[in-house]
């Protein structure tokens, strides 16, 4: 499943180790202007969880995720 | 963001814990959370700042498995518990207070230890800090 969204910024956290991707994450996205779009890659499971937790924490918007192999790409839109 | 409150007193100086402790720091600060890490004795020991490099110690009650996973996390190129320290005070609210009471013990002035350390404070100051939130012993 693809996301049909333009991407601003993508992330290659793979190999990172909890709570690496999240962190890299939360960097790019305070960086980044409202309403840009961050995309980041993860093979650390924990991110499943953890990184829907922050977005809804931070109050952004999780635009999807995509299960890839060995990895997962999550987009996120910076809502604020 | 929440008015949560997290402090943890950082009495373990093994590698194992303290990478425990900056996770969890990570997680908080990224949540939002107000954190506190109290280091003292051994987790004071390991911010010193001529510890920390040659700093091997790990938790023995596991045997051979605990330097086992010390290798792991060195090839994984896992970062070090310092440096995710370091992240986690970046990104949010985490401060890092020095026991005054161990470092009278061991002789040691603020500039002996790593500069994550924000103040050094006494146990009812930490007592004081951590009211009203959740207390975790490392």
């Amino acid at each position: 499943m693809a996301i049909d969204v333009k991407v601003d910024k993508e992330i290659d956290a793979r190999g990172s180790h909890c709570p690496g991707p999240l962190m890299e994450l939360i960097r790019a996205v305070r960086s980044a202007e409202v309403g840009q779009v961050i995309a980041v890659l993860s093979s650390d499971t924990g991110s499943k969880k953890d990184i829907p937790a922050w977005v809804e924490k931070a109050g952004h918007e999780l635009v999807g995720v995509v299960e890839e192999e060995g990895y997962a790409r999550f987009v996120v839109r910076k809502a604020r | 963001m929440s008015a949560a409150k997290l402090s943890v007193v950082v009495f373990s100086g093994t590698l194992d814990r303290l990478a425990a402790v900056s996770i969890i720091a990570s997680g908080a600060a990224a949540m939002g959370v107000e954190t506190n890490l109290f280091f003292t004795f051994w987790g004071l020991a390991a911010l010193r700042k001529d510890a920390h490099r040659k700093w091997r110690h790990i938790s023995s009650d596991y045997g051979q498995e605990g330097s086992n996973l010390a290798k792991l996390m060195e090839e994984k190129k896992v970062p070090s518990w310092l440096e995710v320290l370091r992240q986690a005070k970046d990104l949010g609210r985490v401060k890092v207070y020095a026991c005054a009471m161990a470092m009278d013990l061991m002789g040691l002035k603020m500039e002996d230890l790593e500069d994550v350390v924000d103040e050094v404070t006494g146990v009812a100051s930490f007592i004081e800090t951590s009211q009203g939130g959740q207390v975790l012993f490392v």
